[in-house]
Parts: structure tokens; sequence; C-alpha cells
């Protein structure tokens, strides 16, 4: 160990390369977590660009803008792109910019692994996208990709869907094999497990969920090829296969994925929460034990996405009852942020706002999930908006906000400038306003009965629509002053002091800002 | 230029307020007050919309707590008035407090739930069976007792849904012919599908059931009051998956025989059909009826398909010089690719398809121009020796 840090010392004085090939090559978790979050920011954009489509088309009744077919594509690669190339390289960014300096770790462990890990995955969103140019046009059949629709009626494209699949799934096993070798060996002394900050416990937990069910994705797909180039009938019906295997295997995948998704953003949340509220953050084990039996949980109530499959009474039992139980640790979280803040000494700079309106509506979107665990209630949600509505509740002012509200907190520390605090609270207003606006409705939308991936609807669903397609547009709009106020904090700004919060703690605070190119050479000293 | 400025603000608070009156003045059917799941029709649908608005309630009351704590802090404790944060941030008795009283709430919820769930797995068998089947993009119906069986399309016009002419009030959610069943009478559904997964959703009954190909899933209803009920395909099954209404109209039991006699005797005239002596002209008219429902959605109206997913018919070799292999197609679908098997149409209906097909379109002056008969299939549906 202190071999490997000595001969770091010696490469102290080169700093970053220049030019592109910096970027190319380089093995430094401060470029990386960089390169990751501009990339999530680039999908963002285009994934949120494939939703204004969407959202345009459903503004009235009737086929205006794009044909059902092509509608469908854009559903499918909005989702496919927001969650692969828009929120986990968004927290695998943020794991490479935050997890070394938190743990007072010069680098991630395996750097060049790092640097591949990221690299393929501009590729995979190539060959993804690339796929709408084809003949066909780009995979039709969803985000969840049901079997047989994505393999004996898919589009030629599904090849090189399946492919992009395998990619990112590649990048996201390196990169949680990465986080989980750094935060066991590289800790400074005195760092204990328990002594972790929350944001290291809450990526530690979702590295392990990654490579527990990234592989049976690839599994999934991989079925999928053989069914389709190879004559196999894992999912095919008619030669012995069955379609709802799929579904299982699939979800086995999908719902960990969620936490993946989410996990993260309660570390982010609760450091945020304590450094505004100026109290420590209230019951810290409780919290790590929470997150853990989230985890533990995500593994055993799959089939809730399944109610309506047709199992056998008993499987619809566990897994309500199953899916029920995750509200218990969902809620000691809430109530330790709540309580935290009680008694506490707030103020609310950007960071803050983000932060209280992720415990607000990531609370809301968790109540529609306890409702859509009750199998009788759910047979009449199930695949409508009212779907929709939750799951776009807990990503969008769930996961998104706390990347922003990350992008706020850390940004001075990153590029030694505050951000323009009174466009940060613009930007929140605005963001805060009008996405309630588009997803508020959407509840009622689905409980009248309008199912999802509909590009026309009948016309008692026309108002609320509308004002969703209202709302959408203005949260789009509300992204280009986030990308404005970041360039601008690149750039230039007020200088931010090392400590940058008043009230913030942790590893990451005690250096220079903007964080120099290698910190933590020698382990600092921790009580 | 004060003028100018008058002018464009005049012109903002037209287009902002006429852009408010579309939105209020209930323009078409839009309806404001759809917010909430319908009470619905049956037992079964009235006890789950019970049990959404008691979990709805809970979570209510949880949230106005939670948030009402929360909000409370916010406001009561900003660094103004509260300059020195206090460092409370332990507490086991908070922490078993909150982890037992959810625990409570949520066997609370789960007692009703399950229940209800349970009295909808009762699967005994219904007075009356039948038997659904999705299509991409349509609803067969086939009732078990009495050997009835026919296809549900969605009604609504084209030159509707492209916004041509106004749409009307039961737009996307209407049917060429309606499944019909018997009022207070048990009715279960045996719910598969043929091709893809679709799902078979009526709101008012509180059945959604999945139509899976190679499963049969199950669902029943009793329904008392006579009326339509409509419903929609609530799992995404290819580009015309918003196009692919239910509808259910219940009637009372003497109206519900007469409909049954009626069908029978249908069915028989259109075995006759099958003897009669048949003309192109007859056959290519009747076909393109069966085309615009059965065919059109994937090769289009101009016979030209869709590049790369569907193919052509038009100027297709098989279309126009192979009348074997066509029939075949038509009877065994193709492995592997989206064309399925319509072996469901009757005789007439099949040889009238093949006929507009190879007669439309300029397949005829191009290719052989051969018409096929309903002794064709017939020929075709014997065993081979």
């Amino acid at each position: 160990m202190s071999a490997v840090i000595e001969n770091h010392h010696d490469e102290h004085h080169h700093g970053p390369a220049k030019g592109l090939t910096r970027w190319l090559y380089t093995t430094n978790h401060k470029d990386i977590g960089t390169l990751y979050l501009w990339f999530s920011f680039a999908m963002f954009l285009i994934g949120g660009a494939m939703a204004m489509v969407i959202r345009a088309e459903l503004f009235e009744p009737g086929m205006q803008i794009v044909e059902p077919e092509f509608y469908n594509q854009m559903i499918t690669l909005h989702g496919l792109i927001m969650i692969f190339g828009g929120v986990m390289p968004a927290f695998v960014g943020l794991a490479n910019w935050l997890v070394p300096m938190m743990i007072g770790a010069p680098d991630m462990a395996l750097p060049r692994m790092n640097n591949l890990s990221f690299w393929i995955l501009p590729f995979a969103f190539f060959v993804l996208l690339s796929s709408l140019f084809m003949e066909g046009g780009a995979p039709n059949f969803g985000w969840t990709f049901y079997a047989p629709l994505s393999t004996t009626y898919a589009p030629p494209s599904v090849t090189f869907f399946i492919f992009s699949v395998h990619i990112m799934g590649a990048s996201s096993i390196m990169g949680a094999i990465n986080v989980i070798v750094t935060i066991m060996n590289m800790r400074a002394p005195g760092i204990t497990l328990m002594k972790m900050p929350l944001f290291v416990w809450s990526w530690l937990i979702t590295a392990y969920l990654l490579i527990a069910v990234m592989p049976v994705l690839a599994g999934a797909v991989t079925m999928m090829l053989m069914d389709i180039h190879f004559g196999t009938s894992f999912f095919n019906a008619a030669g012995g296969g069955d379609p709802v295997l799929f579904q299982h295997i699939f979800w086995f995948f999908g719902h960990p994925e969620v936490y993946i998704m989410i996990l993260p953003a309660f570390g982010i949340v609760s450091h945020i929460i304590e450094t505004f509220a100026r109290k420590p953050l209230f019951g810290y084990t409780s919290m790590v034990w929470a997150m853990l039996s989230i985890a533990i949980l995500s593994f055993v109530v799959w089939a809730h996405h399944m109610f309506t499959v047709g199992m056998p009474l008993a499987a619809e039992l566990f897994f309500m009852w199953a899916t029920m139980l995750i509200a218990v640790p969902t809620g000691v979280k809430v109530f330790n942020w709540v309580t935290t803040m009680f008694k506490g000494s707030i103020t609310y700079e950007t960071p803050m706002l983000f932060a209280c309106a992720f415990v607000v509506l990531f609370t809301i979107g968790g109540f529609s999930g306890l409702m859509l665990a009750i199998v009788p209630a759910d047979f009449q949600y199930h695949d409508t908006y009212f779907v929709v509505a939750h799951f776009h509740y807990v990503l969008v002012p769930g996961a998104i906000f706390s990347i922003m509200a990350a992008v706020y907190y850390w940004i001075p520390k990153w590029t030694g400038n505050m951000y323009d605090e009174r466009l940060g609270q613009l930007h929140f207003w605005l963001s805060f306003i009008s996405v309630n606006v588009t997803f508020f409705p959407q509840h009622f939308i689905g409980l009248a009965g309008m199912p999802r991936r509909y590009p026309d609807y009948a016309l008692q669903f026309a108002d609320w629509n509308m004002v969703s397609t209202v709302g959408a547009f203005l949260f789009g709009v509300s992204q280009i002053l986030f990308l404005f106020i970041v360039l601008k904090t690149v750039i230039g700004g007020k200088k931010a002091t090392d400590q940058v919060w008043e009230g913030a703690r942790g590893l990451e605070w005690t250096v220079a800002s903007p964080a120099p190119y290698h910190t933590f050479s020698t382990p600092p000293k921790v009580d | 230029m004060l003028q100018i400025l008058k002018r464009s603000i005049n012109k903002l608070i037209i287009t902002t307020s006429a852009f408010f009156v579309a939105i209020f003045s209930n323009n078409l059917n839009a309806d404001w007050f759809a917010l909430n799941m319908t009470r619905g029709s049956t037992a079964v649908s009235e006890e789950v919309f019970e049990l959404h608005m008691l979990i709805f309630w809970i979570c209510v009351v949880i949230g106005v707590i939670v948030f009402g704590v929360m909000f409370y802090s916010m406001w009561r404790f900003t660094k103004k008035k509260n300059p020195e944060p206090s460092d409370f941030h332990e507490s086991t008795k908070l922490e078993i407090a909150w982890t037992v009283v959810p625990f409570l709430i949520l066997i609370f919820m789960a007692i009703p739930a399950s229940q209800t769930l349970i009295k909808i797995y009762d699967d005994e068998e219904g007075d009356i069976n039948i038997h659904v089947t999705g299509y991409q993009w349509k609803w067969q119906y086939e009732y078990l007792e009495d050997d009835i069986s026919f296809f549900s399309n969605l009604s609504t016009d084209l030159d509707e849904i492209y916004n041509l002419v106004p749409k009307g009030e039961f737009y996307l959610q209407e049917v060429d012919e309606p499944v019909v069943i018997p009022a207070g009478k048990r009715v279960r559904f045996l719910i598969t599908a043929n091709d893809v997964i679709h799902s078979w959703w009526v709101p008012d009954f509180a059945i959604k059931q999945d139509a899976i190909p190679g499963f049969v899933n199950t669902a029943w209803t009793v329904v008392d009051k006579p009326g339509i009920y409509r419903g929609k395909c609530t799992e995404l099954c290819g580009k015309n998956h918003g196009f692919m209404p239910v509808v259910v109209k219940v009637v009372e039991q003497d109206e519900y025989d007469s409909w049954v006699n009626a069908k029978k005797e249908e069915a028989y005239k259109l075995a006759e059909l099958t003897e009669k002596d048949w003309t192109a002209e007859e056959l290519s008219a009747r076909g393109e009826g069966v085309y615009q429902v059965n065919c059109v959605a994937c090769h289009q109206v101009n016979g030209q398909g869709i590049p790369g997913i569907f193919p052509a018919l038009a100027g297709s070799d098989i279309v126009m010089n192979d009348k074997e292999r066509n029939i075949e197609i038509l009877m065994e679908g193709v492995q592997g690719a989206a064309m399925n098997s319509f072996d469901y149409l009757s005789e007439v209906e099949l040889a009238a398809v093949i006929t507009y097909t190879r007669q439309a379109w300029g397949n005829a002056e191009n290719g052989d121009g051969e018409i096929v008969l309903p002794k064709d299939i017939v020929d075709y549906k014997k065993p081979k020796i």
C-alpha cells in the first residue's frame, strides 16, 4: 500500500495532460467522474427530447405529430436512455468524484478499468441510437422488452439493441467492481465501515446489487438473441417455451435495478440535509440498516410487476406482503430525514431545496408504490398512467432531483467556484413546479383508466393530458437553464472556500477548492 | 413604439386566453372531473374501489402527519429562528416506534387486501364460458357452450384519428361487434393470445388479465345492470396497441337468447356462401372489406407494407404468381415472423381476401391474375394423403 502511495507522489508534479488525450487516456477518478457526469447530461437531454415528442403527441387526442410505430420507438428509447444513459452513469460519475475523497483514498482501486468502463458507454449508446436510422426503425417494444414482442415480432434492429445492452451491462459491472474494491481496501485508517459517509454506504450496497443483477439482464438478452437467430424457443410458446419466464428473469433484474437508481440518492440527500440543518444526521446506524434491508428485500419482490400475468394465489399473496414490507425501511429513512431537520438550524440554499423536494415527492411516489402493491387494486392500476406517475415521481423528483442537488452541493468543490445562487433557486422552483404539473395529473389520468404506452386516447383524458404536456415542456426548458448555470460555474464565479458550506462534514471538505488533481496521496488522519 | 408594444401585449393576452378557454370550456367530451378510479358495476369492482380508497386515505393521513412535522420543522427551525442547532441525533425508542407502528398499519391493510384477492381468485366454472383471444390488433370471442365465434375490431374511423373529421363520443372506445353477456349470470373468461402478449381490461368489472400465447388465464364476473361497458388492451402489443378496445354489452337473458340464435343463423348463412359460384369481382369486393379489417394494419391500404418490418403485397411474386404458396401462408403463417396463421377466418373470407390481393394494386395485370375460390380453401383443409 505505502509503495503505491509513494509512486503516486512522483507523478504529482505532472497534473492533467493537455488536450483530448487527457480525457481519452485518463485514469484519474476526478476526470472520469467529470466524463460520466457530462455524458449522462447529454443523454438526459436526448432522452428528454424524446419525452417532448411523446408529450407533444399526447397534447390532444388524435394522431398529429408522429405515427404509432415511431411513438413506440420513442417510449422505448426514452426509457432505456434515461435509465441506462441518464441516471445510472450520473451516479457512477458522482461515485468516481466522491467515494475516493470521502474515504481518504488517492484514486479508485482499478483506474485503467475505470477508464474502460466509461469509454465503452458512448459506443453502447451510439449503437442504440443508430438503430433509429435502420430499416424497420429502432426497438419499439418498450424499455421492458417483453418477449415475444421483442423476439419474433421485433424489428431487425433488436440485435443491435441486445449488443448495446451487453456493453452497458459490462460497463456497469466494471464500475461496480471498482467501487467495491475501492471501498473495501482503500479507506483511510480509522474509517471503519460504520463510520463511512452514507453516500459511500449507499454506493457499496448499490454496487453489490449491480453485480448481482446485471448478469441476469445479460442472460435475458442472450436468450432473446438465441431465440431470434439460433432457433431456440426460450420465450416462444409455439416451440414449448414460456413468455412469462422472460418477465420473471427481466424483473429479477428490474426490481433491484430500480433500487440501484434510488439508493445513491438516499446517500446524497442524507449528506445535504445534515449539512444545511447544521445537525448530525439522525439515526445513522438505522439508515445503514434500512438501506441494507431495502436491498435484500429487492430480490424477493420482483413479481409485483407481474400481478396480472396469472400467477397462483399463493404467489400473489407472497409478493404483495413482501412488497408492502419495503414500506417499513423506506419509512424509517423518511422519518430520519425529517427528524434531522427537527431542532436544526436550517438555511435553504439550492441543494437543500432540491433535497427537501426530494423527501416530499419521493414519499408521494412511495405512497403510490404502496397502493400498487395491493394486488386487487393493482388490477385496476396496472399498466395505466397511475404507474407512469408513480415511477416518474420516484425517478424524476427522486433520483434526478438528488443528482441535481448533488451537483449544486459539490460543484464548488469540483470547480472552485460558487454557482449563481439566484439562478440556482430559479432553476429549482421552475423544476419543482413543472415536475408536479407534469406528473401529478397522470395519477388522475391513470385512475380514470388511460393505459400507458398509448399514442392516442379517448376524449375523457384530454384535459389532464394537455396540462401534463404543458408541464413537461416547462420542465424541459428549465433544464437548459441548469446547463447554463453549470457552464457559468465552470467558467468562473465567486471563489469557494475549502469548507464551502458552514455545516458540511466529511473529508472532501478538508481539501482545497477546487480539489487538486490528486488528493490524499498520503491517507488523512481520522479519529 | 408604444403602439407596437400595446398591440403585441394585446395579441399575447388574446392567445393566452384562447388557450385557457380551450382548456376550461369542456371542449369535446373531455371530463375535468375524471379524477378517480371507477366504482364499477360488480360486487368485486365495488370492493376493489373501497380497498383503493381505504389505502388512499391511510396514505393521506400518514402524509399529513409526516409532511406536517417536516413543514413545521422547516418553518420553525430556520437559522434565523434557531441559530443554535441541537445535537439530537439518536433515539432507540423513536427508531423502534417508527418501525413497529408502520408494520402494524401494513398488517391492517394486508388483511382486507388478501380477503378481496382470495374472493377474486375463486375459479369455479361459469354459467357461460367465453374464450377470449388477443390478436394484433383485435379480440376474438368464442362462446364455448353455443359454438359462436367472432372478432371484435375498433370501429373508429381513421379520419377521426387523423383529425380530418370531428371525433365521436366514443372515440377509440367503440368496436364493430361487442362481446354480449347476460345480466346476473356468472360469466367466465378464458383469456389467451395468438401472437404477442395482450391484456384484457374492463375497469367496470375490475378485470385485468394478461392474454399470453401458450397460456390460458381465467377471470370471472357477474354483472347485474344491463349496459355497455368499455375497456382496453393494457399490454404493449405493437403499433396498434392503443387501437384495440374492449366493449362488453350486458343484456337481459331473453335478449341474450335471441342474440345467440341470430348469431347461429348468421354462421349457417356464411357456410352456405361457400357453395356459391363466385366471380372475381364479387370475391374482390368482399375481400377488400376483409383486408381492411385484418391486413391493413401491417400491409397498408396501398399494399406496400412498411419497409423492413411488413413486406409489400403489391408486386410480390407470391401474390402475383404462386397461388398455392399464397394460400399456404394465409393458412399456416410464416415461422419466425409477425405473419400469423389466419385459418380462423371463414373459407369465404379467406378466398375473398386472397383474391382481392391478387387483383388489387396492378397485381392481376403483372401476374397470373388467378383467383382463389372458397372451394380451394376447403380443399387445402382436407387431410393430405
